[in-house]
């Protein structure tokens, strides 16, 4: 299944830098490359769910989204791409039928 | 290597700090004038319309700016050098965290001149020492010549260490007061410092990086680790080319503390900057009169070299810590600093504290007698009267 629509390919090949040791890290805080290594979804408190029975496919979620980290998936429905998603709400907010809660996220 | 014969010139502390700017290869300065820095970048610029100097010059709108366009081009690989002194210092803090944070080996002159109000122009230490916890590395010339000298041992240590130096000097004691400085050939002065070798560039276009980029609390503890490391690892640096420095050009810096007539003290003066050449002086003439005492010269207070401190205080009765300088609410800060390093050693000499010539007021050889007195006499009946003296308080 293609993850998203943006990144399309290059969203598969992405894996998240996860620095174990301090001697890992750079001399000086430099960015380590793009997205494509640095996920933000880890800043997360809630997270989006959508209920695909309440879903219209207004897609006016995927439009307001400021990641954007809502792809349209094959089927037409959406879904939310969490590694990158930060949990604004927006989403939930915008949506005309309430089909996006967000909820507490257990880490 | 080519054979040394220095060129002797009569100069300001800001036209040696000016010299020693073209004779680094400095490739970008960018400052705003305050009294009593500007001469140094006004001889910059003499340099650089004389054809002198291939340097770029960026007249900025203010100290906060400065700061900004030599963080800018320091990101970019050059060798960037900027100058200030006290209302401005205080206006650059800000930018002073991103330079050492971004560990970026931006060199910059500070002269210590009196925070306001009331006004003053005079030299006092507080507004260099305010800038105590920014990251940068702080080096105290005495006279003209650690002027010279220090920015171009500074511009080499703070390259190997990715860390930025102040290095500071008297207002108008050294900044506007002539002197004979030994300046180096430029053939010598390349050998001693090649090109800068950046660690990261923002003109890697093939590898492209922010550089001061965001770190969440998962990373942002790491990289203060780094930068105190970086600390800790430059007292080697400076030791080495201090030493390098001695060998090559016969002054040796390789002590972070420079020890005159401590062997056999029974107590020692100690202090920073342009006044220690006062008391070294001082110190001649006690000695001719039977007064086993010395100097302890700090000329690095950051990163603090409490192991040559404890070396020196392991040996002595007394320290009578002459402090230019004060944190308001406690006492002078290098007394803070010193006091603080002997802790948890076995070293207890007694120590005091002697607020003097805060806003310039003048320090005299007859001042390090009376100190020296006083010491003396506090050492014979073992104990202190007060722990921090103002000691030239009209009363």
């Amino acid at each position: 299944m293609k993850l998203n629509t943006l990144f399309g390919e290059k969203k598969e090949r992405a894996t998240k830098i996860v620095l174990r040791s301090v001697d890992e890290y750079p001399e000086a805080p430099i960015s380590l490359g793009t997205t494509l290594s640095n996920f933000t979804g880890s800043w997360r408190t809630f997270i989006p769910i959508v209920n695909e029975d309440k879903c219209v496919k207004c897609y006016i979620c995927w439009k307001f989204c400021p990641e954007p980290a809502i792809y349209i998936k094959e089927d037409g429905y959406v879904a939310i791409d969490y590694d990158y998603c930060k949990g604004c709400g927006i989403c939930a907010n915008e949506c005309p039928t309430n089909a996006i809660t967000m909820e507490k996220e257990e880490k | 290597m080519a054979e040394y014969k220095p060129i002797r010139k009569v100069v300001s502390g800001n036209y040696a700090a000016a010299y020693a700017v073209k004779h680094a290869r400095v490739q970008v300065v960018a400052a705003y004038p305050i009294t009593p820095q500007t001469s140094i970048i006004e001889k910059i610029a003499e340099f650089i319309a004389n054809g002198e100097a291939d340097i770029q010059y960026v007249p900025v709108e203010s100290e906060h700016s400065a700061m900004a366009a030599t963080i800018g081009a320091s990101a970019t690989g050059a060798r960037a050098f900027t100058a200030t002194a006290s209302q401005g210092l205080a206006l650059m803090h800000e930018m002073l965290h991103w330079a050492s944070g971004a560990r970026l080996p931006i060199v910059m002159v500070e002269v210590n001149r009196a925070l306001a109000p009331p006004w003053s122009v005079w030299d006092d230490q507080t507004d260099s020492l305010a800038q105590r916890d920014t990251g940068w590395m702080q080096f105290y010339a005495e006279n003209n010549q650690e002027v010279y000298d220090g920015v171009l041992m500074a511009f080499k240590i703070a390259e190997q260490v990715n860390v930025p130096i102040m290095v500071i000097e008297s207002a108008f004691i050294l900044s506007h007061t002539y002197d004979v400085v030994e300046m180096i050939p430029q053939e010598l002065v390349d050998e001693f410092l090649p090109p800068r070798k950046p660690l990261y560039t923002l003109t890697d276009f093939d590898n492209p990086k922010a550089i001061g980029a965001l770190a969440t609390p998962d990373d942002y503890y790491e990289f203060r680790y780094k930068l105190a490391k970086a600390h800790e690892e430059a007292k080697k640096i400076i030791k080495d080319v201090g030493k390098e420095f001695g060998e090559r050009f016969g002054r040796d810096y390789s002590d972070m503390i420079e020890k005159y007539r401590t062997d056999d003290a029974d107590f020692i003066f100690l202090g920073m900057g342009s006044l220690m050449g006062t008391v070294k002086e001082a110190v001649d003439r006690l000695r001719d009169e039977g007064y086993k005492v010395g100097a302890a010269k700090v000329r690095w207070f950051r990163p603090f070299p409490k192991e040559e401190l404890y070396e020196l205080a392991k040996k002595v009765d007394g320290i009578a810590v002459v402090d230019r300088n004060f944190s308001f609410g406690q006492e002078g800060i290098l007394f803070t600093e010193a006091k603080g390093a002997l802790y948890n050693t076995s070293a207890r000499p007694l120590m005091k504290n002697y607020i003097v010539g805060l806003g310039g007021r003048d320090f005299t050889l007859n001042d390090v007698r009376k100190i020296a007195e006083d010491m003396k006499g506090l050492i014979e009946r073992g104990e202190l009267d007060e722990e921090v003296e103002w000691y030239h308080l009209k009363r």
